[in-house]
């Protein structure tokens, strides 16, 4: 699953890190570091981080709300190499 | 009548997007999502549907992300045709039209382009061409300046102490790499934070085991006889033994595709008015050429109706987010693109965040904490107002500044604040360079007027 973090926005809360710690961590004091692709094994611990997310800085596919699922799911086959 | 053809345009008509990245992606969704039906098309020339860039030189430098992995994720499904892989090649304004490298030519009823910026190459492209000369802009520069970090090389030369610079050193030396770097001026940063905080980003640095060389200018790479960089040789006479450089100087804006187009758009990026609608070269406003991203350059009210480039993130998603609507709208419904400059980064373990156009600010006040622990948040004031803010390890006070700076707040700052020291009751000098001087990767730049455009003859016309 793909995800980007607004970092403008986050406040380095570490909630996302607290609830999915194998995506997020903090670096030093106050700055994220996370990757972009979660495993998909990710997705449940990834949602709730999402959820978790004071100032809803994160987003991800499928897991936003507004996004519809599978979007590019195509796209993703055809670039995979 | 143009109700009408707004209405048509938005069940029918054609919407063409060049620079299929952050920008390009969330204008497209965004369009959908106000309920554009017609068809769309997005142009990029990386053969990689769209991804982000940032963690380039953070997580993917540290091996915490593949440089392969950063896809951006979809917030709707956007239904485009999608023509990866190839350059738009020039536009014809006046049979709107795009033509692309493979010599197909596509028609559009609107154009929105967010071609971004490239970096900028090492001056001589002999030198250039060296193995082991690197950038770091796309996802193809990260992959291989991993490896290359990866397999341990000697010592790591940076050429310019910009942020991205400074994160590629950082970087370097969590990995446990030797990393020498190189800036013309007098500490890191000094562009788009002034010396006063380059001091302390030149502090961060040489704590960190950083060889950190001020005041330098690099006058040339050496090879070896098979090709491969071998030394960096410096203004001062000194030469570095390297296996890697990577070049940093900023960056050039993606705009050569649209020389002789008519549209007003030059090194400096594409002019636009606050409704990201292009100028042509006349200096009159298009109503179907919208601009967004890091190659746009709008005016913006809060600064002095300055025509800004930001090369931020934040900016390139607010910018095509206000493109995308007004694109689709009629003129009353138009937003302006007013958006607080906004920027992040972090280097040794440090997040360093600015609001407002910190390049504006000609003093500085430090408002919580200190210099000396490196947390603290700097206040930047202009003709008596707030313009900008840095903090260090501090952000969570951003939000207010910003507040401040669209208040047009007074400064010097006034109220008492948390963690207010002695040293920050006086304003001081926020120190940057003469504007008319070129800096390393400046997160903003001011172009509606700067010195060296000293140049410019005007000659009025005659009637
Ligand atoms: C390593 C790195 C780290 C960064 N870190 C930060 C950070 O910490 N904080 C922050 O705020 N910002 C950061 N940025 C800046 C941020 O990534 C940019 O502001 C953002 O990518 C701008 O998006 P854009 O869509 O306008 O342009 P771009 O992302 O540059 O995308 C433009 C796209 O258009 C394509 N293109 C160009 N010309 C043509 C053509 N003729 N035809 C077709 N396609 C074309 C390009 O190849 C590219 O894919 C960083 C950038 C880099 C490179
Ligand atoms: S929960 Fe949100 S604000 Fe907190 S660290 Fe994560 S992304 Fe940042």
């Amino acid at each position: 699953m793909r995800l980007v973090v607004d970092l403008n926005k986050c406040q380095g809360y570490a909630q996302c890190a607290f609830l999915a710690p194998d995506v997020f961590a903090m670096h030093g004091e106050e700055s994220l570091v996370y990757n972009p692709h979660a495993p998909e094994e990710q997705r449940e611990r990834l949602a709730r981080a999402v959820a978790a997310c004071p100032v809803q800085a994160i987003t991800a596919d499928g897991l936003d709300g507004a996004g519809e699922q599978g979007t590019g799911s195509a796209q993703e086959a055809r670039d995979a190499r | 009548m143009p109700a009408d053809h707004v209405d048509w345009l938005r069940r029918e008509g054609r919407i063409v997007i060049v620079g299929a990245s952050l920008a390009g992606l969330r204008a497209a969704e965004t369009l959908r999502a106000e309920g554009f039906a017609g068809e769309l098309t997005l142009i990029g020339d990386e053969p990689y549907e769209p991804y982000d860039r940032p963690p380039l030189s953070k997580s993917v430098l540290l091996g915490k992300a593949s440089p392969h992995r950063t896809e951006l994720p979809h917030r709707r499904e956007i239904d485009a045709k999608w023509r990866l892989g190839v350059a738009a090649t020039g536009l014809d304004l006046s049979a709107k039209r795009v033509k692309l490298a493979d010599g197909d030519e596509v028609e559009y009823d609107r154009l929105l382009i967010a071609t971004g910026v490239r970096a900028r190459p090492w001056l001589k492209a002999d030198e250039a061409r060296l193995d082991g000369v690197c950038l770091l802009r796309t996802r193809d520069d990260a992959a291989d300046l991993y490896q290359r970090l990866k397999a341990g090389p000697r010592r790591v030369f940076v050429i310019g102490a910009g942020f991205a610079g400074s994160e590629v050193a950082s970087a370097c030396r969590e990995m446990g790499v030797p990393v020498t770097v190189a800036e013309r001026a007098g500490a890191p940063l000094v562009g788009a934070l002034g010396g006063v905080i380059g001091a302390v980003a030149a502090d961060l640095q040489t704590e960190n085991g950083v060889d950190l060389r001020p005041h330098v200018t690099v006058t040339s790479l050496e090879g070896d006889p098979v090709g491969r960089v071998r030394a960096v040789h410096l203004s001062d006479e000194s030469v570095v033994e390297v296996d890697v450089v990577v070049v940093s100087l900023g960056s050039v804006r993606n705009t050569d595709w649209l020389t002789g187009s008519g549209l007003g758009a030059g090194p400096r990026g594409i002019a636009c008015d606050a409704g990201c609608r292009a100028f042509d070269f006349r200096g009159i406003v298009t109503d179907d050429v919208f601009v967004a991203g890091d190659v746009a350059r709008s005016p913006h009210a809060l600064f002095g109706y300055q025509f800004l480039s930001l090369e931020h993130w934040g900016n390139a998603v607010a910018q095509a987010e206000t493109a995308a609507h007004n694109m689709i709208c009629h003129g009353a419904d138009r937003r302006p693109h007013l958006w607080m400059p906004a920027f992040w980064s972090s280097m040794f373990g440090v997040n360093i965040k600015s609001v407002g156009v910190p390049p504006m600010g000609d003093q500085l006040m430090i408002t919580q904490g200190s210099l000396a622990e490196r947390r603290f948040v700097g206040v930047y004031g202009y003709q008596g107002r707030v313009i900008a803010a840095v903090s260090f390890d501090n952000t969570r006070w951003l939000e207010f500044y910003a507040r401040q700076i669209e208040r047009g707040a007074p400064f010097p700052v006034e109220f008492p604040t948390m963690d207010r020291r002695p040293e920050g009751r006086q304003p001081v000098a926020a120190d940057f360079p003469d504007p008319s001087l070129p800096t390393h990767g400046p997160t903003v730049t001011l172009t509606g007027y700067s010195p060296a455009d000293q140049q410019l003859v005007f000659h009025p016309a005659r009637h």
